[in-house]
């Protein structure tokens, strides 16, 4: 039953002016935190000092936690090793065996690779990283997928670098306290990266879907080049991601592309890698946003 | 027959007095605030999803507050709460301060209409407002760039519905240490 207008709230003009004064203060809080709001989404990186304080300060309980989740995953994995050792022992034999030649060819590779990239004159970062740290935690509530690095510009991370695990990308960093930094996870649904597929180089668009798995869309529209099973790489286009880092593998085709799930796990990944950008001119585009649009780019 | 020593509750109380106790207007005040800054500060553990499936617990702790103790929260505690959630929780900043601001009036309003309300019927109305926190966090994430599809709030929304008594339990439980003399 909804209550009738004039409802007597009492003889106690201080309890009515109190009661008046909190439904004042309510409004103006609410049309206080949309400002906010406007503010927040007309420039993301706006708040971003706040979020850094919080996560710089949380830190600490964090690190803590995330390294006690270690030691127990670390205490069942080293028991399960024992199980059936020695017919793993002789199939792990096996393989690096066979591994063992497509690793000459794979030098022979690389160094016919820098020769030609040296002819191209290609200025480009090739080797090396910047640090290695860990993830320590995620935005789990919400909808835009961020994680937290247990290291930030103290090892000379800065935004726009991308991440990658082990297994394949991760993402890239969005903004850098002194010791923590914020990545967007390949999985948020603002996150898209140049790709292509591994067996050929058919050019392709990766972005997330915040639902663990990513889209890819063929750059050439038509006919649907993807099967199950393909390994979808990053392209290097557009400058921040070197080419050839594993991206994602595809699971199912839809009308538009196919869906795939990325190769590596953020929640199980050992350590995160920090890459540098891959080439300088995506690095200076990066410092100036706004004025060139760059693919893999994502305001936020 | 066995003696009554039943009556004296607790040891350490000791030489205290017994009558005319009061309730330290500290906890009283400071215990259900940091339970929902705490509830908001779950992401800090390392529970790295790909998807958003972790309940909202800090929206969970307060709605439990107020549906619990109509009287304890002045209307405009969804905005300074909701600010300290943005910190934490990877939305644009302002949004919880939006929708928890919103979320206290919507409350505000269904205490006007539904004076006299059970268990169940607190739950409906905590899972209406927390249905509508969620969607609406999902609307503002899309005005930033790319909207994720609605069909990922889905298992977020039902694990928020299912542990939501459980959230109750831990308000109650809270309000008795709070409340103790």
């Amino acid at each position: 039953m909804a209550p009738s207008k004039n409802r007597p709230r009492g003889f106690s003009r201080k309890a009515q002016y109190g009661l008046f004064a909190t439904y004042v203060l309510t409004v103006a809080g609410t049309i206080f935190a949309a400002m906010l709001l406007a503010i927040s989404v007309v420039d993301p990186k706006g708040f971003s000092a706040l979020r850094k304080i919080g996560a710089e300060i949380t830190a600490p309980v964090a690190r803590v936690f995330d390294s006690l989740r270690r030691t127990v995953n670390d205490v069942g994995e080293n028991t399960s090793a024992y199980i059936d050792a020695a017919s793993k022992n002789r199939a792990l034999t096996k393989t690096v065996l066979a591994n063992r030649t497509k690793l000459i060819e794979a030098k022979a590779i690389r160094v016919e690779n820098a020769r030609l990239r040296s002819l191209l004159k290609l200025k480009t970062d090739e080797a090396g990283h910047i640090a290695v740290g860990r993830l320590i935690n995620s935005t789990a509530s919400s909808s835009r997928r961020f994680a937290t690095l247990s290291i930030g510009s103290n090892f000379g991370i800065a935004d726009g670098q991308p991440v990658r695990g082990p297994d394949g990308l991760l993402g890239r960093i969005l903004e850098t306290g002194p010791t923590t930094a914020r990545i967007l996870l390949i999985t948020d649904a603002n996150s898209p990266i140049p790709v292509m597929r591994a067996s050929d180089g058919t050019p392709a668009s990766g972005e997330g879907l915040a639902n663990g798995l990513v889209k890819i869309l063929p750059v050439n529209f038509g006919v649907n080049p993807f099967k199950r099973g393909d390994i979808i790489v990053t392209s290097g286009n557009g400058g921040l991601f070197r080419p050839n880092i594993p991206y994602a593998k595809i699971i199912r085709l839809t009308s538009y592309g196919a869906l795939a799930r990325p190769l590596a796990d953020p929640a199980s990944t050992p350590y995160a890698i920090v890459l540098p950008i891959y080439e300088e001119a995506a690095a200076t585009a990066q410092a100036l946003p706004e004025t060139a649009p760059q693919a893999g780019d994502a305001a936020p | 027959m066995k003696p009554v020593i039943a009556l004296r509750i607790r040891q350490s109380r000791g030489y205290k007095s017994r009558l005319n106790r009061e309730q330290s207007p500290l906890s009283m005040m400071a215990i259900p605030i940091l339970s929902v800054l705490l509830g908001s500060m779950v992401t800090v553990l390392p529970i790295i999803e790909t998807q958003a499936i972790l309940p909202p617990f800090g929206l969970m702790m307060l709605i439990a507050w107020r549906l619990l103790r109509p009287g304890f929260w002045p209307a405009w505690a969804g905005l300074p709460l909701g600010m300290f959630d943005d910190i934490f929780s990877g939305a644009p900043f302002g949004s919880a301060a939006l929708l928890w601001s919103l979320a206290m009036i919507a409350a505000e309003l269904i205490d006007a209409r539904a004076v006299w309300r059970d268990h169940w019927q607190d739950w409906f109305i905590a899972s209406l407002i927390i249905i509508a926190v969620l969607i609406g966090g999902w609307m503002i994430v899309g005005f930033t760039g790319n909207k994720p599809s609605l069909i990922t709030l889905i298992p977020q929304i039902l694990l928020s519905l299912l542990l939501y008594p459980m959230v109750v339990r831990i308000a109650a439980r809270l309000d008795q240490w709070r409340l103790a003399t």
